[in-house]
């Protein structure tokens, strides 16, 4: 198993410095630099200036490497960090005088009161949030349904709870959010229909302290449930079908016919067996909440690094695109390392395969 | 002579197939849902081929006039806009922000939605099919290799990567010389209103799960007899790949890329929606909900309605694609 971890854990790294490298060559490939709008073009020499300035002028492969050493090499000084135009992400005290400074994503190229960092300071928490509670609907909405369905398989609870699923299945985030704005927001005003209802400071970085509070819930349980609805169809339909294939095996039969109570045979049997295929999904469930946040931040005009990532790219704003994706690529792979580790300890015949 | 008829005793297995695909069609005609999204699907089909004589305007038509009207009939349903709201006599479901009948614009826009349906999947298959037929069918080291590229590719955070290419390569194809590649790509792009990019786009992610579907049944078919007295009768190895094995592995693989055609319609629309799909002024519903999702304190029908297309056209897929599988798939069979 732990040899397994290893392999999963540089296959991790392996992807990491590639989506570095692919996003570095991406940006760089292309012709004009940030500073050039559509339209107006600003004086060569004042483009000179700025392109030094932020070290554009270097060759390639010397941008590429101080970015890398920048973000992975921790520094020790004597500078102080601050609350505004702080470029690292971590800063700890060391005592008299020193500072332990890492992960340094640098400035960014349109927003002068701001750095990298402080952007995604700001604004990944409220994406997190929003986050979490999709996955925790899909999850509470998925798993009963699925379990429901397929436990009372052919009766009404089957088919009300798989045309649910369809529905699901067919109405994407993109259609989801806006419909619900209007009906919850517009037309019955019940909710309001754009805003977020949290401000820092945060516990644990991310977690509101009016966590439990309408204040809280009414901005957020419109946008979260556009999210997780999709997903939590998908999830009581690989349930439903997992299950039924689970019922049907000897095991079952085993525990049914050593008289052991209905509850027990499904419980301790049936679904936790049922529910390793579904283990599987959790990583890409992921990956669709995030891309899920970028129209629904949109949608319902909340300060998340979804939207602000969607407006740097029209902005070309390199450090901020690089920053964003080397972050959402980092949550996306340790997710997905997560996943498939979870899955081979369930499922150790996966490991020999 | 004698071994080219040798080679053509697949005529029994082809008749199997036949009844098979028989068989399933007459079980899809008795599946209730299956048939209405069936229906739905031609007829949007249908929609999108004869946009142009259907569409009672133009999709890029302005009416300055115009903006923002609706037809009477709506305050009953949007009573929201009751206090403000501009009638409009000659547009059926009223006018976007800068006067273009909506009615024209979503009938348009099925050719989007419904171009990504058709396209989709043939790129999946195409690509993945042959990718995973060769791997399977070589093993060894190239099929190492060649896995190992898959493995990479579904490690990516893939969507991530696309919407940084579209963004950039928009841009870079826009600015570049007449006579050079990136010029020509940039030119097919516009003459479709920006929809090889994003075929482009779903060609990259769509083709690693078919792929990996026909290597692992190329695998289990390679030690089978067939393929030993193909190779005995010396076959050529494309021979062997394409006409012994190919039939043997497409009905799986339909059946996912058609159960994956939603997610393909779903993907435009998203794209569209953050500005990275079609090129304004042509009409896709992923923008049109971008744009009305503007308005939607003030005229919600202009994201409605859209939103409400692109639901139907998925339901109909869904229900076509799940109907497909049960008829399809054998395990179902009798249960």
């Amino acid at each position: 198993m732990s040899r397994y971890i290893v392999k999963r854990l540089l296959w991790m790294l392996l992807v990491l410095f590639l989506v570095s490298l692919i996003t570095f060559a991406i940006e760089h490939a292309v012709p004009g630099g940030p500073f050039d709008r559509e339209g107006r073009r600003l004086p060569e020499e004042i483009i000179a200036n700025l392109m030094k300035k932020y070290h554009l002028d270097d060759p390639y492969w010397k941008q590429y490497a101080n970015y890398l050493s920048d973000v992975l090499v921790p520094r020790i000084t004597t500078k102080k960090p601050t609350s505004m135009l702080e470029e690292s992400m971590i800063n700890i005290e060391l005592g008299g005088g020193y500072y332990f400074r890492w992960i340094n994503l640098g400035p960014s190229y349109r927003s002068r009161s701001r750095t990298v960092n402080d952007i995604i300071r700001d604004q990944l928490p409220v994406s997190m949030q929003l986050g979490f509670l999709a996955m925790l609907i899909a999850l509470a909405i998925g798993l009963p349904m699925g379990i429901l369905a397929a436990l009372k398989q052919n009766t009404v609870w089957d088919y009300l709870g798989m045309s649910v699923a369809i529905f699901g299945v067919s109405v994407p985030v993109v259609a989801m959010g806006p419909v619900l704005i209007w009906i919850f927001g517009v037309a019955l005003r019940w909710l309001p229909p754009t805003s977020w209802g949290t401000k820092p400071p945060y516990l644990l970085f991310f977690i509101p302290h009016n966590l439990l509070s309408w204040q809280f819930f009414k901005y957020a349980i419109m946008p979260a449930f556009a999210v997780g609805t999709g997903y939590s169809a998908i999830i009581a339909r690989l349930t439903r079908a997992s299950l039924l294939q689970v019922v049907r095996e000897d095991y079952i039969r085993t525990a049914r016919a050593k008289g052991l109570v209905e509850r027990v045979v499904i419980v301790r049997h049936a679904l936790r067996n049922a529910l390793i295929p579904v283990v599987t999904i959790l990583g890409p469930m992921f990956a669709a909440v995030l891309t899920g946040l970028f129209v629904v931040e949109t949608v319902f005009g909340i300060p998340g690094l979804g939207s602000y990532f969607v407006t740097s790219i029209t902005n070309r704003d390199y450090p901020v695109i690089m920053g964003t994706i080397l972050l959402y690529a980092v949550f996306l792979v340790i997710a997905n390392a997560m996943v498939d580790i979870t899955y081979a300890w369930l499922d150790p015949r996966i490991r020999y395969e | 002579m004698a071994v080219s008829e040798l080679a053509r005793s697949g005529a029994p297995a082809r008749r199997r197939t036949a009844g098979l695909w028989s068989d399933a069609f007459y079980r899809l005609t008795r599946n209730k849902a299956a048939m209405v999204g069936g229906m739905l699907v031609i007829l949007l089909t249908l929609t999108a081929i004869f946009a142009s004589q259907i569409a009672p305007y133009s999709y890029s038509e302005q009416d300055r006039s115009q903006t923002d009207a609706l037809p009477a009939w709506f305050l009953t349903i949007f009573p929201t806009m009751k206090p403000y709201a501009k009638i409009s006599t000659h547009f059926p479901l009223g006018a976007d922000y800068v006067g273009r009948d909506i009615l024209s614009r979503l009938i348009y826009g099925a050719q989007i939605s419904l171009s990504v349906a058709f396209v989709g999947p043939l790129i999946a298959l195409l690509v993945g099919t042959v990718y995973g037929l060769v791997s399977g069918f070589f093993g060894g080291r190239v099929d190492d290799i060649m896995m190992r590229f898959v493995d990479i590719m579904y490690a990516f955070p893939t969507i991530l990567l696309i919407i940084l290419m579209m963004a950039f390569f928009r841009s870079t194809f826009a600015e570049s010389e007449p006579g050079s590649f990136t010029y020509l790509m940039n030119t097919i792009d516009r003459r479709f209103g920006g929809m090889l990019f994003i075929f482009i786009g779903i060609g990259i992610t769509a083709w690693m799960g078919t792929a990996r579907l026909a290597r692992g049944q190329v695998l289990s078919l390679r030690e089978q007899d067939f393929t030993m007295s193909a190779r005995a009768i010396g076959a050529s190895s494309g021979r062997i790949i394409f006409r012994h094995f190919l039939p043997n592995v497409i009905s799986p693989l339909v059946i996912t890329v058609t159960l994956n055609i939603p997610q393909y319609i779903a993907f435009e629309a998203f794209l569209s929606f953050i500005g990275l799909g079609v090129n304004p002024p042509t009409p896709s519903w992923g923008s049109m909900i971008s744009d009305g999702a503007q308005a939607i304190r003030t005229y919600p029908h202009q994201a409605i309605l859209p939103a409400l297309a692109l639901s139907i056209t998925m339901f109909a897929f869904n229900f076509l694609g799940d109907g497909l599988r049960d008829a399809l798939d054998p395990r179902l069979r009798g249960a």
